[in-house]
């Protein structure tokens, strides 16, 4: 007997500040005004996504001591983008990243409850941990934190704001106009936490939101970043799409949830992906092709190499071989601003493979790079992309994808007008959204329905 | 536009400011949490052609008394995040301008900086900010990072020094803020596709802000915002905050009971405008009054009357607090415009009420005069303000 087909979720990831992006095709429009990112989200919605996801990043990259110049620079805040979003659209998930070393959890847990209820309960936080002093420079607490803290303070600050959330049940306001009783309790959303990183008190002002807390995602992927997602988030935002990567990233985290009393439905895995689609399977191939060299120019192809080589390597040709002296393992001095990867905290043994690949390939900087760098996870016609979409969702390579098109904000239309019509006719994708909120869309228990003990254990 | 026009904000805080206003039949206390009761206040404001509306923010519950909760039930407590709101109600407005608090004393520049350029991305150029100071222990205690001492008695040399430092701090603020969005000049983003470069980074700075409290190293992840600075304001009640508006605002708020006093802080104003080397710059400096608006002039004061037995004492303000007909209302303005306003922020006692008051009786009533506009003439909240959009003070001249 063959187990029921799993539901696909689906998610698009706006397309900004990272090395996918092709901003020089003449398709490409602003990443920064609210015209692209309300068609991006009007077009996800239309599609029947779960939600739309945003990146951060609060500094801009730097190399060499410059800031970094080739891929789209500049970013709006997160908070105030999905704000307005809630406007334009109202099913659609609005989840942004926001960082837990650069923030306090007072203010974050009442921008998110108030996203929450501008919503309608259609808020997500995907909880990052980047902690450098590079990036603390923009703060006043001038905050960084050792790099073994980034969790602790992650979990305490999760925690926290879950303080926050729940110091309001839902039933304090009144607002009896003939009794003149606008508030049930005078101590609704009081709260006292002490801890290793936080010594707060008082009284959260925000009452409870729809959804009762925003739904909480996980990105990082060491071995305390698994543990994090396992005890604490709702889904994970992973690099893993490839089919056996997926799997062993699925199990592996999946395995993890029994220690803290959860079934495996209360965490999904859900991969950035990128796509090429076309009319046929071949030029399919052919605009893939055309994207990676649009994607990897040879001058980015050599700064790509620095984040790893930690040199200057200006002087290479990148039309040629790899460096043949090795990567300086001192502290990055090249490459700032970048997330931590961990291809990148052991670059003698990158460097090593690399060039042993390039080698057998007789590959030049830039083929390496193609190669090596964002392969697009899903190549082909309409008909082929969701079949492998599917094979890997029901394969357990993850329960989804989040979608990071290379072309802002339209790169998501022929997805949504081809590709989903066919997922829905295999009966794995939703024709209608499941309700108003997006615990809905992504099968979550809302929080007062599942006792919290099993959660959060430290 | 008359020369001679007046410009006017609403300011929006819950169900209004007369503390019993959410047992108005008007008042939908039970929406204040939803996008559509803000949204139906802003569309109001708009329809009257507001140049602007504030929106209220706290980093604690709301209270009665000045430094401390006070545990109250029979009042509006509980509030959203003001810049949240502001950009929620964007793309359902066309033209007003959108202002909503930040709380400096406790949020990070970096954050408010690009939360205001992008709200001025999502509204096309409408955005401003409202910057307040707090000196509330108990919100102190929220974020855990400092300790602000009690205040005791006002005008002990302590407290004045605590007062001027957060005063002080805010300044900072404002800097740090404005510089940031400097960072970027406006033609940066090149896209030159032959040499691979999206960003000319020449055209994008490090703020290096260095101040008593904090340090800023910038440049912005955001982009320069459209109005290139975005309007910054400010509510004074004394010579420190005055020297803030002075120093660092694009409009400040006053609160003078009588025309007399009007001119006086206008006139102190402007010596620290003078004083602050501002002097050429144009500086709005409104009125703030709440506002009791009837057709009748002793139905406004009935309803003031019964409002006040609802919460059991006479309303205070540290406003004016006008009762009357739109028409006396427009008299009053008239006379506050000699005394050197610019223009008004209104803050209306039950805002169900009171916001409909102004928009179709107050603004008819000024337009007959010629004192205010009859159709939007700019795109702009600082076009609204006959503010020019900003040079970069890094580009190269
Ligand atoms: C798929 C993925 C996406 C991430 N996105 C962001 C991001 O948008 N902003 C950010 O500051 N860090 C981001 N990070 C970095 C993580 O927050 C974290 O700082 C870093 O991965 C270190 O955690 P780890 O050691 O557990 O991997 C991302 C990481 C992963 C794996």
């Amino acid at each position: 007997m063959s187990k029921p087909l799993k539901q696909i979720h689906l998610a698009a990831h706006f397309p900004g500040v990272n090395n996918t992006t092709v901003w020089s095709d003449p398709e490409a429009g602003s990443h920064i005004e609210f015209s692209s990112f309300a068609h991006f989200a009007k077009t996800a919605e239309r599609a029947k996504f779960d939600f739309l996801f945003l990146a951060e990043g609060l500094r801009l990259r730097e190399q060499g001591g410059k800031i970094y110049d080739l891929d789209v620079v500049g970013r709006p805040d997160t908070f105030t983008i999905l704000a307005a979003l809630a406007a334009v659209t109202e099913h659609l998930g609005l989840t942004g990243t926001i960082n837990s070393t650069f923030n306090e959890p007072y203010e974050v847990a009442r921008q998110f409850a108030s996203l929450d209820h501008l919503s309608g309960g259609r808020s997500a936080w995907n909880v990052v941990t980047s902690w450098d002093a590079f990036t603390g420079e923009n703060f006043r607490r001038g905050g960084f934190l050792p790099q073994e803290e980034r969790y602790s303070r992650a979990k305490e600050f999760l925690a926290t704001t879950q303080e926050l959330f729940d110091s309001w049940h839902g039933d304090e306001i009144l607002a009896d106009q003939a009794s003149g009783v606008f508030l049930r309790d005078a101590k609704a959303g009081s709260f006292v936490h002490t801890g290793q990183h936080f010594d707060i008190q008082g009284q959260f002002n925000v009452p409870r939101s729809p959804q009762g807390r925003p739904v909480v995602f996980q990105a990082g992927d060491s071995e305390e970043g698994r543990e994090f997602a396992a005890s604490s988030a709702d889904a994970i935002f992973s690099r893993h799409a490839t089919l056996e990567g997926g799997q062993a990233f699925y199990a592996d985290v999946k395995n993890r949830l029994a220690k803290y009393g959860r079934r495996h439905d209360q965490l999904l895995i859900l991969p950035a992906a990128s796509f090429a689609l076309a009319d046929t399977d071949a030029e399919a191939e052919e605009l893939a092709r055309i994207v990676r060299r649009q994607q990897v120019s040879g001058a980015t192809a050599l700064k790509h190499l620095e984040f790893v080589w930690n040199r200057d390597l200006s002087s290479y040709d990148p039309e040629g071989p790899l460096p043949d002296i090795d990567p300086d393992v001192s502290e990055n001095h090249i490459s700032k601003g970048r997330a931590q990867v961990r291809m990148y905290r052991d670059p003698l043994a990158t460097a090593r493979e690399w060039r042993e690949l390039a080698a057998a390939n007789n590959w030049s900087i830039r083929d390496l790079v193609i190669h090596t760098g964002n392969r697009q996870n899903f190549i082909g016609s309409a008909e082929t992309v969701a079949r492998t979409i599917n094979e890997y969702v029901q394969a357990d390579a993850s329960d989804g994808f989040i979608l990071v098109p290379h072309i802002t904000p339209t790169g998501l239309d022929a997805f949504a007008d081809k590709v989903v019509p066919l997922l829905q006719e295999q009966g794995v994708f939703r024709t209608e959204y499941e309700g108003p909120t997006l615990r809905h869309q992504l099968g979550l228990a809302h929080p007062d329905e599942t006792p919290a003990e099993g959660r959060l254990a430290s | 536009m008359s020369p001679s026009s007046l410009h006017l904000a609403v300011a929006l805080d819950g169900t209004g400011w007369h503390p019993a206003s959410w047992r108005e039949p008007v008042a939908r206390p039970r929406e204040l949490f939803t996008a559509g009761y803000w949204a139906d206040l802003v569309a109001e404001a708009e329809r009257g052609l507001l140049d602007f509306v504030t929106i209220e923010d706290g980093l604690g519950p709301q209270s009665s008394r000045f430094l401390d909760p006070d545990e109250r039930t029979d009042q509006v407590r509980g509030r959203l995040d003001a810049v949240l709101i502001a950009s929620r109600v964007a793309p359902l407005t066309r033209h007003i301008g959108l202002v909503p608090t930040a709380v400096v004393t406790h949020t990070e520049p970096f954050h408010i900086s690009k939360a205001i350029a992008t709200l001025d991305y999502v509204s096309t150029g409408r955005a401003g900010l409202r910057v307040q100071i707090t000196a509330r222990p108990n919100e102190a205690a929220h974020f855990g990072r400092r300790t602000i001492p009690r205040i005791e008695a006002y005008d002990s040399p302590e407290s004045q020094e605590l007062v001027a430092d957060l005063f002080d701090e805010a300044a900072d603020y404002v800097e740090a803020v404005r510089r940031l969005w400097d960072s970027w000049e406006d033609d940066a983003e090149i896209r030159d596709a032959d040499t691979g470069r999206f960003i000319d980074r020449d055209k994008l700075h490090y703020i290096d802000f260095e101040g008593k409290h904090f340090s800023v190293k910038g440049p912005s992840i955001t982009p320069r915002p459209p109005q290139g600075q975005p309007l910054v304001t400010a509510l004074g009640h004394q010579t420190v905050p005055y020297r803030l508006i002075a120093r660092q605002a694009d409009v400040g708020y006053i609160t003078p009971q009588d025309t007399d006093q009007a001119r006086a802080i206008v006139a102190e104003i402007r010596a620290e405008q003078e004083a602050a080397g501002r002097a050429d710059g144009l500086l709005h400096v409104f009125g703030d009054l709440v506002v009791f608006l009837d057709d009748d002039p002793a139905e406004a004061a009935a309803r003031r009357d019964r409002l006040d037995a609802l919460a059991g004492e006479p309303y205070q303000s540290d406003a004016r607090v006008f009762t009357g007909t739109p028409t006396q209302l427009a008299d009053l303005l008239g006379e506050f415009r000699s005394a050197g306003l610019t223009g008004f922020r209104l803050r209306p006692a039950v805002l169900g009420h009171d916001l409909p008051a102004i928009t179709r009786g107050l603004v008819p009533e000024l337009q007959r005069r010629g004192a205010f506009r009859t159709a939007y003439e700019a795109d702009t909240l600082r076009g609204l303000l006959g503010l020019a959009r900003p040079a970069n003070r890094y580009a190269a001249a």
